[in-house]
C-alpha cells in the first residue's frame, strides 16, 4: 500500500457538488451518456450516494463512475473509470459509467490531447476510488464497532473476519456519506490489481454496434433547427457581401445571414485557431434543405492577404533550409570541423504535405442560447476554453454557460479547436431557437486547422570505424518549427546541431495527431537508416549502439535530453526478440523506434512482395507506455495508430492552389482502406509497473520510418517525399 | 415536396418530403433512424451503408423517390436485441474506437455474409474497401467478419 496525501483535485472530494443527481445539472438529460446494462437497468438503486465527485454509490450496491475527459475514440470512457473502480475495488460489472460535463469545480484537465488523459488523470482517478473505499471502511468500522484497518474489501463488500461481519457497499453507502473525506488514503500497490491490466470492452460497444444516437451529430431536439455556414473559398480572402433574396424563399430556408464570429479585439483562447471572423449562415429545418440553399447561394469574396500555392510554400521551405538560424536550437561540440574529419557523410532532405484531419464525423455542434443561458452539447476536445471564448462573445458569465460532451466520432487533434462551437451559439442566439450546426465533409476539409507542411534537411558525419560523429539538422514548417532539439539522437553524438525555421503563412494550422512527430520521426528514423547503411552496420544495432552511448556517457547534461535512453532501448530490443531481426525471412522489412508523448514505440515492419508500392504484411510493435491500463483498448490504439501513419505518408496530401485547398472530399483526398492496410499487426508491452502514459499518439510517428526503411529494402530506393505514392522514381531516359 | 410510403426495418413509414432527398437525411432528419451516418455525401466513405432488399447500399446518394416498394434496413433494424453475429462478433473482438463507421461497416459486412458465408480474406477487403475507418480499425473488422462467419 502507498500512502498519499489527498490535497491534488481535493475540490472535487467535497460532497453535494450538484452532480449527486447525475447530469442534470446542465438542465437536460443525455440519457446516451449513462452507460447501463440491461441487467444493471432492470436493477436499478432507489437511492445514490455520492462519495465525491467522481462517482456515486447506490443503495444496492450499483457504482456510477463519471469519466471525466472527452472521449475522441481512445477508449478513456472504458478505461479512466477502471482506474476509480480498481481503487474502490467494486466489481466491473456493477459499475455503470457515465459521462461527466464540463465541470472545472471538480475536475481538472477535461480535455482530450497529447495522449495525457490517462497520464495526468491517473493520480486523481486512484484517489477517488480509494477515497471513497475509506470512507466505506470506516462506516463499516462504526456500525460494527470494529477498527478500520482490520475490514478488508473485495469486488465491492465489506469484510471484517475476526468478527464475522460483512456487507456490499450499498449497505453502507448512506452512513459513508457522513464520514470526514480523508487527509490521505492508502493506494493499491502496483502488482495487486484485478481491474487495470485486464481486458474491458468499450462501454459503449453495445451502442455503437446497434446504431444508439451517441455522437454531436445524432442530436436532435423539439424546435431545433439546422444550421450550415460558408466559409471563404480560399485561405487569404474574406467576406464581401451576397443577395441572399433568392435562396431565403427556397423551401424549408428560414433565414440566410452574415455574421461575425470573433469581433476584432474580442479575447480569443488558443483553442479559437483556425476560427474564421466573418462568415454566412445558412438555417433551415432540415440538412438536405440547408445543403440545397448552400449550393445555390452566390456569396462575393474578396482578396485580404496573400492567395498562397502549394508551389509557393514548397519554394520558401526549400529557401529556408538553405539558411543557417541565428541561435540554433542546441548545439553540442563542433559539427562543422568534425564533417571536415569525417570519413563519409550522409546528407539527405525529407518533406511532407500538409494534411487534413478528416474525422469521421464532420464538425458539428448543438447550441441553445436564450437571455438567460447558453446550452451547448457536442463534440469539443476543449470544453473549458470553448465556454471563455463562449462568455467573452456572448457577454454571460461562465455559470450560465453548461457544455456537455457527446461521445466524438474522431479527434486526431482536430476538435481541440473550437471555433464551431462558437459559431454554434451565435447563430442560435441570432435565430433566438436551439439549432445544431453542421458542417459538410467539404466544409470540414476545406477549413481545417491542418497538418503544417514540412522540410527537413539532415547531415550526419562517419568515422573510419563507422561511428556516428557528427549530426546535423535544420528544419522548416508552415507556423511550425517542426524541429524538437532535446530528442534523440541529440546526448549520443559529440558533434550535434539542431536548427528550426517557420514559416509564417495564412492557412491556418494546428496539432494533428502526434504533432510534429508525426512527420520528425518517419524523417529522422529513415535517415538513421541510410547513416547505419553507410556506416556498413545493422540498423537496428546501429541505434542500440547511440543508445549505449546515451546510457554510459551522454554527451551534455543528461537532464537536457528528452527521453530514457534505456527505455528507449528497451522496446527496440524487445522488438528485436519478437520479430526474430537478423534471422532471414526472404521479406523486406524495416526498423524503427521513436518516444513522444511519455511512451516509447519500436517496430518491425515487414512488406508482401512485389509492386510499386508493396503492401504491408506484418508489424511487429514494441511498446513501453508503463502500466498497460486495458491491454484490448490499449491495443486498439496501437494497431490504429500505426494504420494512421502508414495510410497518411503513403497516400495523403491537401494542396493549395492560390489560397483554394485542392481536394474537399474523400474523392480527391485518399485515405488508406481495408485492402491497403497492413494483413497483420502483433504488439508487445514491455511489463515495468512504471505509471502509466497514453497511446493515442506514440505509434503513428515512427511506423512512417520503419515503412520508409522495408520500401528500400523491398525496391532499392529511398522516399524522400510524402506521400509515398506519389514518391516515384525519376524516369530514366 | 412529396408523400413516400417507406418500407423500413419491416414497418410502412410515410413521409413528406423533396423527391430528391437522400434516404440518408430521410431516415436521420425526418424518421429519427441516426444509426446510418453522414460521412462524405458522395458514396465515397460508407458511413451510411443500408441495405436496400438486402444490398448494401449508400443512403448518401439514394434518392428517396428512388426506392419505392423495395425494403430497407437499417443499422436499427439489423437484430432485435443487437444480437445479429456481426453485431456479437463487433463486440467480442471490441472492434470500434470513436465508433462512427462502425455501423456502415457491419452493414456492408453483414450483407457479404449473407451472400458469401464463407469469404476469404481478399474477398472480405473488396468487399468492404468502400468503407473508410478513419481509426484504422481494419485488422479487427477483418478479424470480426471472420469471427461472424464462423457462427
Ligand atoms: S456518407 Fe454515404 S458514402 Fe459517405
Ligand atoms: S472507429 Fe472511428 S472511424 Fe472507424
Amino acid at each position: 500500500m502507498t500512502l498519499v496525501k489527498t490535497k491534488i483535485g481535493r475540490r472535487a472530494f467535497i460532497r453535494n457538488t450538484g452532480l449527486a443527481s447525475g447530469g442534470l445539472v446542465i438542465g437536460f438529460n443525455w440519457l446516451a451518456s449513462c452507460k447501463m446494462t440491461p441487467e444493471q437497468v432492470n436493477n436499478l438503486p432507489k437511492e445514490w450516494f455520492e462519495l465525491n465527485g467522481f462517482l456515486k454509490v447506490g443503495d444496492n450496491g450499483l457504482v456510477t463512475i463519471m469519466s471525466p475527459n472527452p472521449e475522441i475514440g481512445q477508449n478513456v470512457k472504458t478505461s479512466m473509470p477502471m482506474i476509480v473502480a480498481e481503487e474502490l475495488d467494486v466489481a466491473w460489472k456493477d459499475v455503470i459509467v457515465e459521462q461527466a460535463p464540463l465541470n472545472t469545480d471538480i475536475f481538472t484537465r477535461q480535455l482530450a490531447g497529447g495522449s495525457q488523459s490517462i497520464r495526468q488523470g491517473w493520480e486523481s482517478l486512484r484517489m477517488a476510488g480509494a477515497t471513497a473505499r475509506h470512507m466505506l471502511k470506516e462506516a463499516a468500522a462504526q456500525a460494527w464497532g470494529v477498527p478500520a484497518n482490520e475490514i478488508t474489501t473485495k469486488d465491492g463488500m465489506l469484510t471484517h473476519e475476526a468478527s464475522g461481519n460483512s456487507a456490499g457497499y450499498g449497505e453502507m453507502a448512506s452512513a459513508a456519506t457522513n464520514i470526514e473525506v480523508p487527509e490521505e488514503v492508502e493506494l493499491k500497490d502496483n502488482g495487486s490489481f484485478s481491474i487495470i491490466g485486464t481486458d474491458k470492452r468499450n462501454v459503449d460497444g453495445k451502442d455503437i454496434v446497434t446504431g444508439k444516437p451517441l455522437f454531436g451529430l445524432d442530436v436532435y431536439k423539439e424546435g431545433m433547427l439546422t444550421a450550415m455556414i460558408v466559409h471563404p473559398p480560399a485561405f487569404g480572402m474574406k467576406y464581401k457581401g451576397m443577395n441572399a433574396d433568392t435562396v431565403k424563399t427556397m423551401p424549408g430556408i428560414k433565414d440566410v445571414f452574415h455574421f461575425v464570429v470573433y469581433p476584432e479585439g474580442m479575447e480569443k483562447q488558443w483553442s479559437d485557431g483556425g476560427g474564421i471572423p466573418e462568415l454566412v449562415a445558412i438555417v433551415g429545418n432540415s440538412t438536405w434543405e440547408c445543403m440545397q440553399a448552400k449550393k445555390a447561394l452566390q456569396v462575393e469574396w474578396e482578396q485580404d492577404s496573400m492567395a498562397e500555392s502549394t508551389s509557393y510554400h514548397e519554394k520558401a521551405l526549400a529557401e529556408l533550409l538553405e539558411k543557417p538560424t541565428e541561435a540554433p536550437a542546441r548545439q553540442d561540440g563542433d559539427v562543422e570541423s568534425a564533417f571536415k574529419s569525417a570519413a563519409k557523410i550522409v546528407e539527405s532532405t525529407y518533406s511532407a504535405p500538409y494534411l487534413a484531419h478528416n474525422t469521421m464525423e464532420p464538425m458539428n455542434f448543438f447550441a441553445h442560447v436564450t437571455p438567460e443561458k447558453a446550452e451547448l452539447l457536442g463534440p469539443i476536445q476543449t470544453p473549458e476554453f470553448a465556454e471563455k471564448t463562449l462568455a467573452a462573445r456572448l457577454g454571460m458569465p461562465l455559470e450560465k454557460i453548461d457544455i456537455m460532451m457527446t461521445r466524438m466520432g474522431g479527434g486526431f487533434g482536430r476538435r481541440l479547436y473550437g471555433p464551431f462551437v462558437i459559431e454554434a451559439a451565435v447563430i442560435s442566439q441570432k435565430m433566438n431557437a436551439p439549432i445544431k450546426l453542421v458542417y459538410t465533409r467539404e466544409d470540414d476539409m476545406t477549413q481545417g486547422t491542418y497538418r503544417p507542411s514540412y522540410k527537413v534537411k539532415y547531415k550526419a558525419g562517419l568515422d573510419e570505424s563507422g561511428n556516428l560523429i557528427a549530426w546535423h539538422v535544420r528544419g522548416a514548417g508552415t507556423n511550425d518549427d517542426l524541429i524538437f532539439e532535446n530528442r534523440f539522437p541529440a546526448g549520443a553524438v559529440d558533434n550535434y546541431l539542431a536548427e528550426k525555421h517557420s514559416l509564417t503563412t495564412n492557412v491556418t494550422t494546428g496539432a494533428w495527431r502526434a504533432p510534429r512527430s508525426n512527420f520528425i520521426a518517419g524523417a529522422e528514423q529513415a535517415f538513421m537508416d541510410e547513416v547505419a547503411e553507410a556506416a556498413g552496420k545493422d540498423p537496428l544495432e546501429f541505434r542500440l549502439e547511440l543508445f549505449d552511448r546515451a546510457i554510459n556517457n551522454p554527451v551534455g547534461d543528461p537532464e537536457n535530453n528528452d527521453y530514457d535512453p534505456e527505455r528507449y532501448a528497451g522496446v527496440l530490443k524487445l522488438v528485436k526478440e519478437k520479430s526474430n531481426w537478423g534471422t532471414d525471412t526472404g521479406k523486406a522489412r524495416g526498423v524503427a523506434a521513436y518516444y513522444c508523448h511519455n511512451s516509447y514505440v519500436a517496430q518491425v515492419l515487414e512488406l508482401e512482395d512485389g509492386g510499386d508500392m508493396p503492401r504491408v504484411d506484418k508489424i511487429t510493435c514494441a511498446v513501453d507506455c508503463g502500466i498497460v491500463i486495458n491491454p484490448i483498448a490499449a491495443k486498439n490504439q496501437i494497431e490504429g495508430g500505426m494504420i494512421d501513419g502508414i495510410g497518411h505518408s503513403t497516400y495523403s496530401a491537401l494542396s493549395f492552389e492560390n489560397g483554394r485547398p485542392e481536394q474537399s472530399n474523400f474523392d480527391t483526398y485518399r485515405l488508406i482502406r481495408h485492402s491497403e492496410s497492413p494483413k497483420n499487426i502483433e504488439v508487445h508491452f514491455v511489463d515495468n509497473g512504471i505509471d502509466p502514459t497514453g497511446l493515442g499518439e506514440p505509434s503513428l510517428p515512427p511506423v512512417i520510418g520503419a515503412l520508409s526503411n522495408a520500401l528500400y529494402q523491398a525496391t532499392g530506393r529511398r522516399f524522400y517525399k510524402q506521400p509515398f505514392i506519389n514518391d516515384k522514381p525519376p524516369l530514366v531516359g | 415536396m412529396a408523400s413516400f410510403t417507406l418500407n423500413i426495418n419491416g414497418k410502412q413509414q410515410e413521409v413528406d418530403v423533396d423527391p430528391s432527398t437522400p434516404m440518408l437525411w430521410v431516415l436521420r432528419d425526418h424518421l429519427n433512424l441516426v444509426g446510418t451516418k453522414y460521412g462524405c455525401g458522395i458514396a465515397q466513405c460508407g458511413a451510411c451503408t443500408i441495405h436496400l432488399d438486402g444490398t448494401a447500399t449508400r443512403a448518401c446518394m439514394l434518392t428517396v423517390s428512388s426506392v419505392g416498394n423495395s425494403e430497407i434496413t437499417t443499422i436499427e433494424g439489423l437484430s432485435e436485441e443487437g444480437d445479429h453475429p456481426v453485431q456479437k462478433a463487433w463486440l467480442e473482438v471490441d472492434v470500434p474506437q470513436c465508433g462512427y463507421c462502425q455501423a456502415g461497416q457491419i452493414m456492408t459486412a453483414s450483407a457479404l455474409l449473407e451472400k458469401n458465408p464463407n469469404p476469404t480474406d481478399e474477398e472480405i477487403e473488396m468487399a468492404m474497401n468502400g468503407n473508410i475507418c478513419r481509426c484504422g480499425t481494419y485488422t479487427r473488422i477483418k478479424k470480426a467478419v471472420k469471427l461472424a462467419a464462423k457462427s
